[in-house]
């Protein structure tokens, strides 16, 4: 009773056989079906995030937000949909026109395959791939070739840098994040999603708190999002690769951030905050489906929280902060969790748990001394006493004497 | 005909038209582009085979290593953009009689084939692999080369 999926699913294959369809076609219509049945869903969450978004950042800028359609403002996103879908569209000149359209599909398309492996319940997921956390890397690879894509289709210089930016970014935060990933597959044992979900007893935020912190700050870098978002900083290459786009070509590329944001969201639930797990999901598993989303919603509101409240770093900065102090963080990070956990084999749930969270607070605390070691050298340097370039003394005085 | 059969006729063809169209396109973006959705197909056809492992690491490396790469070289070398050279050698036509009189006809492919992927045969897909290595290597050598005029 508590699973209308699956059981509208039975219900269907039955009558479709029924009706005397070859069951290898029975398959394949019932996986496409799915298909445009999570697409769609999701792509209707993604409508309401326009709203969550622009409400919560009018809350952080101390504004009401949208409040004029409907009720708090909740028919806005359909005025702004209109709104891009009878914009002009315009290509530019030069603009390499099939690549050009292709982009904006990319971009949305991407974040979409990230959601056919996200375990909703126990009984309801897309694909259950022994691979998932592969797969994610992967699909984020294409996400990148979307984005330059668009960059050089766009013919502009600016769009170009952008495209260039976020290139160097996706690649040099992939390493740490791919690292960080590493935890929750060595703690569960597997790589399949819905494996890493049932292992969760407890909740990995507890058993591997750095690495959450650490995947959650990568996929923020793999956002593009601020203090990341160097790819779009308008004072400097005005939007980014996505700046000659209009009407509802850019609204893609905004949907499919948004919409990104949450994916990200969901896939940090599911690695480390337990995913569908919560009080009766396993009997009821469409409860499963609200935990997720509840878990979800939260960390999207973190990752604004962010947003709204860091400046834009500098792209060296921003890249000596993934090579120099991610990276390296995350390898010790995944050797001391990998040497613990084989160790501690066999323990009791307490002790695993308090060696593993014991273990993590020690590099954190390691990180914090090297930082401060390293900050304290900084200051040093910047405040030592460095000669200033002066006009001669003798010079000066000739010119006075000639006046 | 099972539905997986359409699959992988759909997939193939898309493999294989994309696959010549790397090597026909003039721009050299477009010709990167090509390759990506070539290996991607292949990608599709290891999932097809029911090889996810293989299907994600072929996205991983090929894709979203090897490609970008490749797409990041020509955009910073945009002089080169657009070829327009001759497309095909003069002995063109040498090289599809040697592959005729090699791989002609539905059997040696389908013996080829076996061979490449039977357990308890390395020799073959090893000498074709470092065959074809070194025919990429020399064919790189002789691109590079500066002519004397």
């Amino acid at each position: 009773m508590g699973d209308p999926i699956n059981a509208i699913a039975n219900w269907l294959s039955g009558w479709l056989t029924a009706l005397g369809l070859p069951a290898s076609l029975v398959t394949v219509i019932l996986m496409v079906l799915g298909v445009v049945v999570l697409a769609s869903f999701v792509l209707i969450v993604d409508i309401l995030l326009v709203w969550v978004e622009r409400k919560v950042v009018a809350r952080f800028q101390d504004r009401l937000g949208p409040n004029r359609l409907g009720p708090f403002g909740l028919i806005q996103p359909v005025a702004d949909i209109i709104k891009l879908l009878i914009k002009e569209d315009i290509t530019p000149v030069g603009a390499d026109r099939i690549i050009y359209n292709i982009a904006p599909i990319m971009a949305l398309a991407v974040v979409l395959l990230l959601w056919a492996v996200i375990p909703f319940a126990p009984t309801i997921l897309g694909a259950d791939v022994n691979v998932a956390v592969l797969y994610i890397v992967a699909v984020g690879a294409l996400g990148t070739l979307g984005v330059i894509m668009a960059g050089w289709a766009s013919n502009n210089k600016y769009a170009l840098l952008g495209a260039f930016r976020t290139v160097a970014q996706m690649v040099s935060y992939e390493v740490p994040m791919v690292i960080a990933l590493l935890v929750p597959v060595l703690l569960a044992r597997s790589m399949g999603l819905q494996v890493i979900v049932n292992a969760q007893e407890p909740w990995y935020i507890l058993v591997a708190p750095l690495a959450a912190i650490i995947f959650l700050i990568t996929s923020i870098a793999e956002l593009g999002r601020a203090p990341f978002d160097i790819n779009e900083a308008e004072s400097e290459i005005v939007a980014g690769f996505h700046i000659e786009y209009t009407g509802m070509k850019f609204g893609l590329f905004y949907a499919g951030e948004l919409l990104h944001a949450l994916t990200v969201s969901a896939l940090f639930s599911t690695l480390f905050l337990g995913g569908w797990r919560g009080p009766f999901a396993e009997q009821v598993p469409i409860l499963g489906v609200v935990y997720l989303f509840i878990k979800a919603f939260f960390i999207y509101w973190v990752i604004m929280w962010i947003k709204y409240s860091f400046p834009r770093l500098r792209i060296d900065q921003m890249l000596g902060f993934s090579w120099k102090f991610l990276t390296p963080l995350a390898l010790a990070l995944l050797i001391v969790t990998a040497i613990l956990d084989k160790v501690i084999e066999g323990v009791s749930t307490p002790v695993y748990v308090i060696s593993h969270l014991m273990a993590n607070l020690i590099i954190a605390w390691g990180t914090v001394q090297l930082l401060r070691t390293y900050a304290r050298f900084e200051r040093k340097r910047v405040a030592e006493v460095r000669p200033v370039a002066v006009a001669p003394e003798a010079d000066y005085k000739e010119l006075i004497v000639q006046e | 005909m099972t539905a997986m059969q359409v699959v992988f006729l759909v997939t193939a063809v898309v493999t294989l038209g994309g696959a010549v169209m790397v090597v026909t396109a003039r721009n050299l973006v477009h010709a990167a582009l090509w390759l990506i959705l070539t290996l991607f197909g292949v990608a599709v056809m290891f999932a097809l085979l029911n090889a996810p492992f293989f299907t994600v690491v072929q996205v991983v490396i090929y894709i979203g290593a090897i490609s970008i790469l490749m797409i990041f070289a020509i955009m910073l070398t945009r002089r080169v953009m657009q070829d327009s050279g001759p497309q095909v050698n003069p002995g063109w036509w040498m090289s599809i009689l040697l592959a005729l009189l090699l791989f002609g006809g539905v059997d040696p492919l389908l013996a080829l084939g076996k061979a490449l992927v039977s357990p308890d045969g390395y020799v073959l897909p090893f000498e074709l692999a470092s065959v074809l290595l070194l025919a990429a290597l020399i064919g790189a050598i002789v691109v590079a080369w500066e002519k004397k005029s």
